[in-house]
């Protein structure tokens, strides 16, 4: 006989009050159910400290962690996506818009900043799962295509952070082609010799899998990450089988071969800034 | 090309009702008729006349629906049909190299009057064994990688690319992901770029997502009339953005995807018209019509440098998008 009892059976809290990141007090780990404080999750990049469990985190937190006392230069801040085909289902696209921009306080689901990592120049497109389950549009596409031009006038090294659900399906056709224009500029990247780092992060699947996060250099990503091309549910359906322990896992995803490594994020900076280092000497 | 004369498809979809209503009558004409006792040719002319009339109405005003619907028709003609209908000396050629031959995408090089042209594309089967072998026109990482194998091949023996998009998505499952599915489709796409070759991509039935434009890059992109080409197939977006698979209609008129909207939301380089009733109903006079177009553009193609049809391929596809700053 327990002391409390449930008056509603289920999780009653509604997705908007949901939060990505902690900012009570206290947190507790979704992996180990161990309490932390969350001053100190956040001195840990947002890593368990009990289980190494990696808390999902934006493009804010990653330029914090990355760049030298958190001082960078945003790219195209501004830089808000169109709604072509006037875009309806149970709700319009373009409300959906406005929701998710006073909702996160972000622009689109990526932002691109350039700055010093351990001395050394860097460009950092970070994807926001907050923002429309970090699903790539015109806007994403377009800072991608754009960051990797402005590495290209200066010969910096760019590192793509990938947290994704796929594609956007409210620009359709549009955000299709998206693939094709941030591939398209990796193509140009790619014969000028300058160096890409992908990094892949919980979740990455879908077409942004399927474009600019497997181009990588180097295709590195976080423990524990899912990153696969189909979700594990359409899968399940198609192939009427349940899936393998830890399928579409980074660890799996490594030995399968398409993986370079998996770094913590505690070591993240470093281990980036290492490879830079190797690239250039 | 000469079309071969071919008896009209009798495979009808739900909106052709009004047409198989038609024949059934027609039918019974040519039954009264045969029996000899009454002379109806005049009616049966005009029922044919009739029959022509309602198609071509009904066609010339499908929704995007109907026009899903018209793209997986079964008897629509597929790839190889196509090669096989338009060139000579079809050579198909087979594997990855790597781990196996995929069944749903096949090529090789074939003579297209009598210029080699390596053609690659999606194979659906034609019939229900054979729709297994092809697993329904959805390919594994290896079927991306023997299209990519034998485009390096065309380009190091410059002979242009040609390829023909059919097909409801790449496959989803176990062993695909593990070979690297989206791997093996963005490689595809950035090194589509690189080719020095002229590539040409068609749009011939089904262009879902990633699956399409994992051998879907080029210096032109077509579609024939009655295709789609998105991101995803209308069930999948009614699934997810209506929390129900009864709301495919309405996901497909909202997605844009048909050849017309594609060609006037700037996606894509022309629309190839099809046959009155659709590819399916006279596949030798569509063959006819690709075969013209093809050589055509091939032409013009040929007559830039390889430097030029890249910078222009990139800058079409980096053009894509609509952003507000």
């Amino acid at each position: 006989m327990s002391w409390f009892k449930r008056n509603k059976e289920g999780i009653t809290t509604s997705t908007e009050q949901k939060k990505e990141v902690p900012d009570g007090m206290w947190f507790k780990c979704p992996s180990c159910k161990a309490t932390l404080l969350t001053k100190d999750l956040a001195e840990n990049r947002y890593v368990c400290s009990d289980c190494s469990y990696h808390c999902r985190i934006g493009s804010e937190e990653y330029f914090e962690i990355l760049f030298d006392h958190n001082e960078f230069t945003e790219l195209d801040a501004n830089m808000t996506s169109g709604d072509p085909l006037q875009f309806q289902d149970t709700k319009s696209y373009s409300s959906r818009l406005k929701d998710a921009i006073n909702k996160t306080g972000l622009k689109d689901a990526l932002r691109t900043a350039h700055g010093k990592i351990n001395g050394q120049d860097l460009v950092v497109c970070c994807m926001d799962f907050e923002f429309i389950g970090g699903s790539m549009g015109s806007v994403v596409g377009e800072k991608i295509a754009r960051g990797i031009d402005y590495s290209r006038k200066h010969r910096y090294p760019l590192m793509i952070i990938s947290k994704s659900g796929g594609a956007r399906m409210m620009e359709s056709a549009f955000s299709l082609m998206q693939m094709a224009k941030t591939s398209a500029k990796l193509a140009l990247m790619h014969d000028e010799k300058i160096p890409y780092i992908s990094l892949m992060t919980d979740p990455t699947t879908g077409g942004v899998t399927a474009s600019y996060a497997m181009l990588g250099d180097l295709n590195i990503a976080e423990p524990g990450a899912m990153i696969g091309f189909a979700g594990p549910r359409v899968i399940k359906e198609t192939i009427k089988r349940d899936l393998p322990k830890g399928f579409q896992t980074a660890e799996t995803v490594l030995e399968t071969g398409f993986l370079d490594f998996i770094v913590d994020r505690r070591e993240l900076k470093e281990k980036i800034s290492t490879l830079i280092r190797l690239f250039a000497n | 090309m000469f079309a071969v004369q071919t008896t009209p498809c009798m495979i009808f979809l739900d909106f052709e009702k009004p047409i198989a209503e038609l024949y059934e009558e027609l039918k019974n004409l040519q039954e009264i008729q045969s029996k000899g006792k009454i002379d109806v040719s005049a009616s049966i002319r005009e029922m044919e006349e009739k029959i022509e009339e309602e198609r071509k109405k009904l066609y010339s005003n499908l929704t995007g629906w109907q026009k899903v619907q018209v793209s997986r028709h079964s008897e629509r003609p597929y790839s190889l049909f196509y090669v096989q209908q338009m060139c000579s000396d079809f050579v198909e050629l087979h594997g990855d190299r790597n781990i196996k031959d995929d069944k749903a995408i096949v090529g090789g090089f074939a003579s297209l009057e009598g210029r080699t042209v390596m053609f690659i594309g999606h194979q659906k089967g034609i019939n229900t064994k054979m729709r297994q072998y092809r697993n329904f026109g959805m390919a594994n990482p290896e079927g991306y990688r023997k299209a990519l194998r034998l485009m390096k091949m065309a380009e190091k023996f410059n002979k242009p690319i040609v390829t023909l998009i059919d097909t409801p998505g790449a496959f989803p499952g176990i062993e695909g992901e593990e070979r690297g599915q989206a791997e093996a489709i963005a490689k595809n796409i950035r090194e589509m770029f690189r080719l020095k070759v002229p590539v040409i991509c068609v749009i011939i039935g089904e262009g879902a997502s990633g699956g399409a434009i994992g051998i879907g890059i080029g210096d032109k992109v077509f579609m024939l009339e009655n295709t789609w080409y998105t991101v995803i197939s209308p069930e999948s977006c009614s699934s997810i953005l209506w929390r129900s698979w009864d709301f495919k209609e309405k996901a497909a008129e909202q997605l844009q995807l048909t050849a017309e909207h594609m060609h006037r939301n700037g996606l894509i380089d022309g629309i190839i018209p099809e046959p009155v009733g659709g590819a399916h109903n006279d596949p030798h006079a569509m063959a006819g019509i690709l075969k013209d177009v093809l050589i055509r553009e091939l032409d013009a193609l040929s007559a830039q440098t390889p430097q030029e049809r890249i910078n222009a391929r990139i800058e079409k596809f980096c053009n894509m998008g609509v952003v507000v700053e």
